[in-house]
């Protein structure tokens, strides 16, 4: 798409270039605001809390400045790093279990045509659209009660309830892919398991990657599901650490607060960076398959 | 083929059927069968018919009602405002000018944090301007939801943006191309050509930004928690408020959360057939 980009500037005529070059202006002073947010929260980071909220726009020098005890305090009273542990190996696990179990299911629903595989996948379409309101409270329950309650438990969970997206992505391409190649490869006396994973499952790669980060964004961030579902004495996850330090009814640590955002934010940025491409990708293939 | 495949049903659906069973449906139905009971946990409740409902509509602490005006309308102004933006800036940047490339990364970078970060990190940003009115977010309703505008804006414009890229770039050069031979305006050409061809990426993004209007939690959560009293509630933190800030009112909670699923579906549905039938085959 980059190639789309840029292409026609040659060919313009000098008020097209002159507009172009406004435009250029204008975003960038609209993508510097943009920013702009999350510079306050990091330049907040270093500041005592006590002017945070009485001077969040000034810049924290002299007295102000706090070095780095609101990073300190941050990570002591969420036990961040724990936090970051535990959102990395929910993400992981759930995202690999999720992409392929869910491939191997919409495989077998969109080669094997009876009423149960169409009652299926409609059961996935209409678990997309129900709010987890409807379920939090049934859905916590039954997590206790079936010890799904830790970081590996909640993997079942996340394949339960991610499992509506993820169908839907594999069988909209596999639809639209030919089914000829399967068949002459298991007229050749291979079997569907090996059919699938030596044919289908490398067919499927970019859709493997759109699904996957599709569901590693809702994962990641999710805060309500983990909440409810997860012991979280033991175990918590980045965002429940960050509600975390609202605590019951006292006054927020702003300095903590910032801190904890600015450290949830960073590996987040970084992976953005490195990975846009696909991300970007992503979410076009899943608007796409709608 | 079919039917050699069909007996390996245990490996390839089972384990994504178990884990749905557990994850989706059976606190489905059993949801909605509490929500017809009397229960404090789920063993030991009693069917009361629609008692629940009764409840859940005249609770007063947590106004529903309320509640759901309030959703309704920020759902509503948020579609407009948030696909006009990233359509805006979807049709500016491909065109193709200087720097494109990184202000497409920018605007869509707030969409990788998650509502909880957002939010507090908004809540900081809008209570120190408001300071210099001598207000904050929480003065009265509307602050919070103007607030939580602004949030929801510039996290989901640029989603919207990527959506709508991808769709203007998949619209054939041969139409442009005729509509500027027989002499259309660059205005004429968006409205009449592109518009029309863009409708199915219209149809997705209307979807996405009415039910994540009316699903918002987390942003509602961490800007405001519903207050002042409970006013800047949404729906889905209203239901959450009445299952767990109060004893006694599950079963209100449930039905709440019942009337919510079926309101978000049925808009689903409307939604869609809505925007479905503007659509043009190419």
């Amino acid at each position: 798409m980059n190639a789309v980009i840029g292409k026609a500037d040659h060919k313009l005529t000098a008020r097209g270039r002159i507009t172009n070059m406004l435009l250029t202006i204008v975003f960038s002073v609209i993508s510097v605001a943009y920013i702009y947010p999350l510079v306050v929260i990091l330049i907040n980071s270093f500041k005592v809390k006590a002017y945070i909220s009485r001077a969040p726009f000034a810049l924290p020098l002299d007295k102000m400045f706090a070095s780095g005890t609101n990073y300190i305090n941050g990570v002591a009273k969420t036990n961040f790093f724990d936090a970051l542990k535990w959102s990395f190996v929910i993400t992981v696990l759930s995202v690999f279990v999720i992409l392929l179990c869910t491939s191997m299911c919409a495989w077998f629903i969109s080669r094997v045509h009876n009423k149960w595989t169409k009652m299926i996948y409609l059961l996935c379409i209409f678990s997309m659209v129900v709010p987890f309101q409807m379920v939090m409270f049934t859905l916590s329950k039954t997590a206790n009660v079936l010890g799904l309650n830790t970081p590996i438990g909640i993997v079942v969970i996340y394949l339960g309830f991610g499992a509506g997206l993820a169908v839907f992505m594999f069988s909209g391409y596999m639809r639209s892919s030919p089914i000829s190649i399967e068949e002459s490869a298991m007229i050749d006396g291979c079997e569907p398991l090996r059919t699938f994973f030596s044919i289908v499952l490398p067919i499927l790669q970019p859709t493997y990657v759109s699904t996957g980060i599709l569901e590693a964004m809702w994962i990641w961030n999710d805060y309500l599901l983990p909440y409810l579902v997860l012991d979280i004495k033991r175990y918590k996850t980045v965002p429940i650490a960050v509600q975390y330090l609202k605590g019951g009814y006292g006054s927020v640590d702003m300095g903590a607060m910032m801190a904890t955002l600015v450290m949830a934010i960073v590996p987040i940025i970084l992976f953005y960076l490195l990975s846009q491409k696909y991300i970007v990708s992503g979410v076009m293939a899943g608007a796409v398959k709608g | 083929m079919e039917r050699a495949i069909k007996k390996y049903w245990p490996i390839f659906v089972l384990p994504t059927m178990i884990a749905f069973s557990i994850g989706f449906l059976i606190p489905f139905i059993s949801g909605l069968y509490l929500s017809f009971c009397d229960f404090t946990t789920v063993s030991n409740a009693t069917f009361t018919g629609l008692t629940n409902y009764v409840k859940a509509f005249s609770d007063t602490s947590s106004n529903f009602v309320n509640s759901l005006g309030y959703t309704a309308l920020f759902s509503g102004i948020s579609t407009v405002l948030i696909n006009f933006l990233g359509l805006l800036v979807a049709v500016l940047l491909v065109r193709g000018f200087r720097g494109t490339h990184l202000f497409r990364t920018v605007f869509f970078m707030p969409n990788l944090i998650g509502g909880i970060v957002l939010g507090w990190l908004w809540q900081v940003i809008l209570n120190g301007v408001l300071a210099n009115y001598g207000v904050t977010l929480v003065t009265n309703e509307w602050y919070g939801f103007w607030g939580l505008m602004i949030v929801m804006c510039w996290q989901q414009a640029g989603y919207m943006m990527i959506i709508y890229i991808s769709g203007l770039q998949a619209i054939p050069v041969e139409l442009t191309e005729a509509a500027a031979i027989d002499g259309a305006s660059a205005w004429q050409t968006l409205t009449r050509v592109k518009l029309p061809m863009l409708m199915p990426s219209i149809t997705i993004c209307t979807f996405l930004t009415v039910t994540n209007g009316f699903k918002l939690f987390d942003q509602n959560l961490a800007l405001t928690n519903g207050m002042p009293s409970n006013r800047s509630q949404m729906l889905a933190l209203n239901i959450y408020d009445t299952f767990y800030g109060r004893t006694g009112w599950a079963g209100a909670g449930q039905a709440k959360a019942v009337v919510f699923c079926l309101l978000v579906v049925g808009i689903a549905m409307i939604q869609l057939r809505l925007t479905r039938t503007r659509e043009v085959q190419q």
